[in-house]
């Protein structure tokens, strides 16, 4: 069953046609990659999934994204859908506040106040991120004082703690050490059984290591998706055969 | 004469050096120039003693007194307004819409008129039109309106120093703007924030034209913001018209001196303020 579909999908950049007739069926409690050379669009199909392109000045969207049937752009509150599709940032964007409010956040952005509701989803959330052990003993301090792969498994739990059904990574590991880089991939592994995730991957390693699905995309273009072993092994379009094989991008 | 280059760079630097130590040097004059005539006067009873035109009275404690209705209530009133408005430019207004251009046109026109200007139009309006007399509250109004300005493009500077990266992380966990703003991006910018609440405040303190038009001269403590009083430098500016004795130049050097405290004690509070927050940001 598919959770969301992207269907002839137009995302315009003032004159720039970034987006050309997406369209991209994006499967329940999978790992979809999207993958291609820098400015290919991956990245800003992803910020159409949760609506973040709503924030840049200038972008005119059509056709439709359908989350469980329901068009994202007409039919869905921004907000309940951000809660809905959480998403994880390139670069780790704790909030200058202690470890325990990055991760009650959003929660008590909704009015939630309940201290006990919010410790439980706390510890709940960073158990999920593999992040609990480490942390536990000062909830307090600052989350900007982690590590950077530590920070980013804050954002992951902060984004957890929302209890979304979709989880949106932009690039989640390029800026962490490979160590961090593997904790955040076995975490992945973890997830796909709670959620449906989609990730945008300069890596062709990350996306073979990690995905079911994979969407390689080129110049606003989608040139071919499907299975993650089909895309690396018979890619059916030259692009892509040339990106996977590493003749460029 | 042609200078070799080596000699160039030595003489660009005794230059710069030059000039770097003139203004420390003017700077450390003016200080030792007013302290040292007035440090000897500032008494316990010249602070918080009454004054009386004619006699011995002398105490500044009714200035003191009025000096800090006059900063609490300017900036009750622009503080408020000022960070709204620089919420409203950097978080709402569309960058570059006409509104956007129009509304900086005004501030950039507001903060280059002389303040004298500002006191011609407090009286008029504030004292005069509206009834509200020589009073705390029209020099509070007045005050205001004159520190708008500063306090709206600092506001604007702070908050547009929050990285993108928190906006965006807040919408992206369903967060409403309001509660982003005033829950994550409002606490980033506080240091930038109280930054500059501080620099109003000295420039409160500091303003004695439009002040003198509009809130007044009594010497007495006001029993409520609809009467008048006399602030500290209004009350210098009021001594040095009339300097005959020794005894009167003591008097304005010793009020000289607390003005010079009290403006150091605000820069340094704005400094420790502004490194706690660091501290408790990071």
């Amino acid at each position: 069953m598919n959770k969301l579909a992207v269907n002839n999908l137009n995302l315009f950049y003032g004159d720039n046609h970034a987006l050309k007739d997406i369209s991209l069926p994006i499967p329940a409690k999978q790992v979809t990659a999207l993958i291609g050379p820098s400015g290919c669009g991956k990245s800003t199909l992803l910020r159409t999934l949760n609506r973040m392109n709503d924030l840049v000045e200038g972008v005119k969207i059509t056709g439709e994204v359908a989350f469980e049937g329901d068009d994202i752009y007409r039919d869905v509150d921004v907000k309940q859908l951000r809660m809905r599709v959480g998403m994880v940032f390139q670069k780790p964007n704790p909030f200058p506040m202690s470890i325990y409010e990055n991760v009650a956040f959003g929660l008590k952005a909704q009015g939630i106040k309940d201290k006990k509701v919010l410790d439980a989803a706390v510890e709940e959330s960073l158990r999920s991120a593999a992040l609990w052990d480490e942390v536990k003993d000062r909830l307090d301090a600052p989350g900007q004082g982690l590590s950077g792969g530590q920070q980013q498994r804050l954002c992951i739990a902060r984004t957890i703690a929302m209890k979304p059904e979709v989880i949106l990574m932009d690039e989640p590991t390029s800026a962490l050490d490979p160590i961090a880089t593997h904790k955040i991939e076995d975490l992945m592994d973890e997830l796909r059984k709670k959620f449906t995730i989609v990730i945008v991957t300069h890596s062709m390693n990350q996306a073979k290591r990690i995905s079911d699905k994979t969407a390689f995309f080129w110049m606003g273009e989608l040139v071919e998706h499907g299975e993650t072993t089909q895309i690396f092994n018979q890619p059916q379009d030259q692009r892509t055969q040339g990106y996977v094989s590493g003749e460029f991008g | 004469m042609r200078l070799t280059r080596d000699n160039q760079d030595r003489l660009m630097l005794v230059a710069i050096w030059g000039a770097a130590a003139t203004t420390i040097m003017f700077l450390l004059w003016v200080v030792w120039h007013i302290l040292s005539n007035g440090l000897a006067h500032v008494t316990w009873d010249f602070i918080t003693g009454a004054y009386t035109r004619i006699g011995e009275a002398s105490g500044i404690w009714a200035m003191i007194v009025s000096t800090v209705y006059m900063v609490l209530l300017s900036l009750a009133i622009a503080a408020p307004i000022g960070i709204m408005t620089a919420i409203y430019l950097t978080e709402y207004a569309k960058p570059g819409s006409s509104v956007v251009k129009m509304i900086r046109f005004c501030i950039e026109s507001l903060a280059g008129i002389p303040s004298i200007v500002y006191g011609l139009f407090g009286m008029t309006f504030f004292v005069t039109t509206l009834g509200l007399g020589f009073s705390i509250l029209s020099g509070s109004l007045t005050l205001a309106m004159l520190i708008l300005p500063v306090l709206i493009r600092t506001t604007e500077e702070a908050l547009l120093a929050v990285p993108l990266s928190y906006r965006e992380g807040g919408y992206a966990l369903g967060a409403s703007k309001i509660y982003t703003i005033w829950r994550l991006i409002l606490p980033s910018a506080m240091p930038g924030i109280v930054t500059s609440v501080i620099l109003s405040t000295g420039r409160v303190i500091g303003e004695s034209a439009p002040v003198f038009l509009t809130a007044g001269m009594v010497t007495q403590i006001p029993e409520s913001v609809l009467e008048s009083g006399r602030t500290l430098t209004v009350h210098l500016y009021k001594l040095t018209q009339e300097l005959f004795t020794q005894y009167e130049w003591d008097q304005a050097y010793a009020t000289a001196t607390v003005l010079i405290v009290l403006v150091l004690v605000l820069n340094m509070a704005t400094k420790f303020i502004a490194s706690k927050f660091n501290k408790a940001s990071h």
